[in-house]
């Protein structure tokens, strides 16, 4: 990785044109679709895409239209990781080989939650450990959305999908997301991050350290999906920025091993007044409503209590522990 | 024909012979995962990168169904690539397989295979590539080592020609070829890499208007495997059936020029045909139960029996034409199956010859035989009970019992 910090402005955005075009099917509010623009607003030189099935897979490439300007495979549901180690491999041996006409070619796997928590988490451990040099990106919408809102491991605790409907026996999800980013971080892989699309100069900066990194990166970016989580379509940007806030969605990078805080959520650690309760990010999410009915008040209580706890680990993890 | 004389003899396992033939092939990427009894093929050629003898990126996958994402993938980016299972593995493969041939990737696959689970077992049958038979592989099934050799080699030639560009899977029965050491003849490296040569692309219309070859290339940026639904997918699988029927023309080409160089061919590269000329009764089979149906073949016709075999080397796709004209004289067939399709009144080689039998006003009598499953032993007395029933049927012009299991404790 280069030591120069990157510094992507407004028109440097501007300027550069889209490898994510308009024209997909996406829904309206997608969070997703921007996250794509903007992930591809942020990459080096020549790049090969490739992506697992999923929303924005079936949004981008309706034969015969697509909206790569990039080229992009797709082969199934689980084999984003799988199919990055193929390309890397091939794009190394034909370097050496000199049939490959670029300097260097960066790979970006992208995958929705289903395709990382889930059914992909194998070819995704594997790829990482083999050290392929490659970009992961999760962008998650805490569902499968393409298949019509059913729980994923990436599903938060007490959200309604259509595999964990909030019912009069069970309130919805029981189970607690996955701490993906952490067992990304225990294979000790060179970058690990997260990011959120409200601050979006920081999302396309550690778009850009995954890149220059030698060797495999992981970045997890928040993806909130109206259809899915019941929720108004102009605000998906600012549940974007109401995760973080309310440290349900914490931002940092682990470079080499050393996790640190990103400016967002390092402002909410030096002055925990900050921290706004998770009700203000739930509330007017439909998949949350019952958490605001007054047998969801115990639920509510849990929720914030995980937050909580998750936050104050962080916070260790980053050499930043709280008194209680 | 200089050339030729230069081969050697070395002593081979069917999954040496494998690996040689890969180490030859000028492959880029070889991306697999060990399986009983296709580990002699990793390993050896774990060997050969280990010992700089090949430049060829080796991924060591954490699953068979990487193994096939890998491939498909390297060889959607521009790489000549390989890989190799057996049954588990191929069948965790499966989702992928029809991914690879869609995406019209030419990966080229050996096979050692092997009995499915449960119960468990590790010996040959075939039962994991024919139940990947409408995969969109082409599929091809060696006799021996020398065999498995050469079709590997031949196998980047066919899946890379212009007019196929399918994946193909090489058939190495598990342990009976795949561990057994043969006597097998080796090209020179540099014949061998002449007669692959560098792989080839299709010139493609790109959305951008550009007229490119079709691999993942940023100069010019083409998107594959996409979603197409009812107004074109239908076209997609009808493209796939034409290479089919390409690659029965080019599989013929690629045996008789392979002969050129090596004077070694196969039938007429689709099915070969032994003693068939004048025979009455005749066997079909797949594999390496040819080489002992020969001996009895041999036998038979010294008491005056007028016995042949039909050995199918091309599976997918399925000679139709070749099956019957081979058959032309035969007026009593028995069909051999190394698999069985539990409910489906025979085995997977039955139901396509008596398929491409059909057609014919005078059609042969024609039964079936399971045998060999789990890799269990077919004897040479087994097999000379399979041309006796079919004297009897001829004297008494009857068929009892059309479905029969051969060495089976019953």
């Amino acid at each position: 990785m280069t030591n120069k910090e990157w510094k992507f402005t407004t028109k440097d955005i501007a300027v550069k044109p889209d490898l994510f075009k308009s024209g997909h099917r996406a829904c309206a509010g997608c969070g997703p679709a921007t996250v794509f623009r903007m992930i591809m607003k942020a990459t080096r030189g020549p790049t090969i895409v490739t992506e697992a099935t999923g929303c924005m897979e079936v949004v981008s490439s309706i034969y015969p239209y697509t909206s790569w300007g990039v080229p992009w495979l797709h082969t199934a549901f689980e084999t984003a990781a799988s199919n990055a180690s193929g390309i890397e491999a091939a794009l190394k041996i034909m370097k050496k080989k000199g049939r490959l006409t670029q300097e260097h070619v960066d790979v970006i796997a992208f995958a929705g939650d289903g395709g990382t928590y889930d059914i992909g988490i194998q070819a995704l451990s594997g790829a990482v450990e083999r050290g392929h040099d490659f970009l992961f990106v999760l962008y998650d919408n805490e569902a499968y959305m393409n298949t019509g809102i059913q729980r994923s491991g990436g599903t938060p605790h007490g959200a309604a999908t259509t595999t964990s409907p909030a019912g009069t026996a069970i309130p919805g999800k029981l189970e607690y997301k996955k701490p993906i980013a952490e067992i990304m971080v225990a294979h000790d892989i060179p970058y690990v991050a997260t990011a959120s699309p409200y601050y979006w100069k920081d999302l396309l900066i550690k778009v850009r350290k995954g890149l220059e990194v030698e060797g495999p990166a992981f970045l997890h970016v928040f993806a909130p999906c109206p259809r899915g989580w019941r929720s108004d379509p102009a605000k998906s940007i600012e549940y974007s920025k109401l995760a973080v806030e309310t440290c349900v969605f914490p931002v940092w990078e682990t470079v080499y091993g050393e996790r640190q805080l990103s400016t967002p959520s390092r402002l909410i650690a030096l002055a925990p007044q900050r921290k706004k309760p998770v009700a203000d990010y739930l509330k007017g999410q439909g998949r949350f409503r019952h958490l605001f009915k007054p047998q969801g008040k115990k639920l509510l209580e849990e929720v914030q209590r995980i937050t909580d706890q998750r936050w104050q680990r962080l916070l260790m993890n980053c050499g930043m522990p709280q008194k209680p | 024909m200089q050339d030729m004389k230069k081969q050697e003899m070395l002593a081979l396992a069917g999954d040496q012979a494998v690996a040689f033939a890969v180490k030859q092939s000028d492959v880029d990427v070889v991306a697999a995962y060990p399986i009983t009894p296709q580990t002699i093929i990793v390993e050896k050629f774990s060997e050969y990168v280990a010992n700089g003898e090949v430049q060829t990126e080796f991924v060591c996958v954490e699953s068979e169904h990487s193994a096939m994402a890998a491939s498909l993938s390297a060889s959607a980016t521009g790489a000549r690539t390989f890989t190799a299972t057996a049954s588990a593995g191929l069948a965790l493969m499966h989702e992928m397989l029809f991914v690879a041939s869609g995406c019209r990737a030419p990966v080229v696959m050996a096979i050692a295979n092997r009995a499915l689970s449960a119960p468990l077992n590790i010996h040959g049958d075939h039962s994991d590539s024919m139940a990947q038979r409408d995969s969109g592989w082409i599929q091809m099934y060696a006799e021996n080592a020398q065999e498995a050799y050469d079709s590997i080699i031949q196998a980047f030639r066919i899946a890379e020609n212009l007019d196929v560009l399918l994946p193909v899977m090489v058939g190495l029965d598990g342990f009976t070829l795949s561990h057994t050491l043969e006597n097998v003849e080796v090209l020179l490296d540099s014949v061998v890499k002449q007669f692959v040569g560098t792989r080839k692309f299709p010139n493609v219309l790109t959305h951008e208007g550009k007229n490119a070859p079709f691999k993942l290339d940023p100069a010019n940026p083409m998107t594959m495997g996409p979603i197409a639904l009812q107004n074109y997918y239908f076209e997609f699988k009808r493209q796939q059936e034409e290479a089919m029927r390409n690659a029965l023309k080019v599989i013929k080409k690629a045996n008789s020029e392979y002969a050129e160089i090596s004077g070694r061919s196969y039938g007429n590269g689709l099915v070969e045909g032994y003693r068939l000329e004048d025979a009455e009764v005749a066997a079909i089979c797949l594999g390496s139960t040819a080489g002992t149906i020969k001996t009895v073949v041999d036998e038979l016709r010294k008491e005056g029996v007028k016995a042949g075999l039909l050995r199918i080397r091309v599976f997918r796709p399925l000679p139709f034409e070749e099956v019957r004209s081979a058959l032309q004289n035969v007026k009593a067939v028995a069909v051999m199956d190394k698999c069985t399709s539990f409910g489906g009144n025979g085995g997977p080689v039955f139901h396509e010859i008596r398929h491409a039998l059909y057609d014919r006003t005078d059609r042969p009598y024609i039964v079936n035989y399971i045998y060999g499953l789990g890799g269990r032993d077919t004897s040479p007395t087994e097999l000379r009970s399979i041309y006796e029933y079919l004297q009897r049927v001829l004297q008494t012009q009857s068929v009892e019992k059309n479905i029969q299991y051969l060495g089976l404790r019953d």
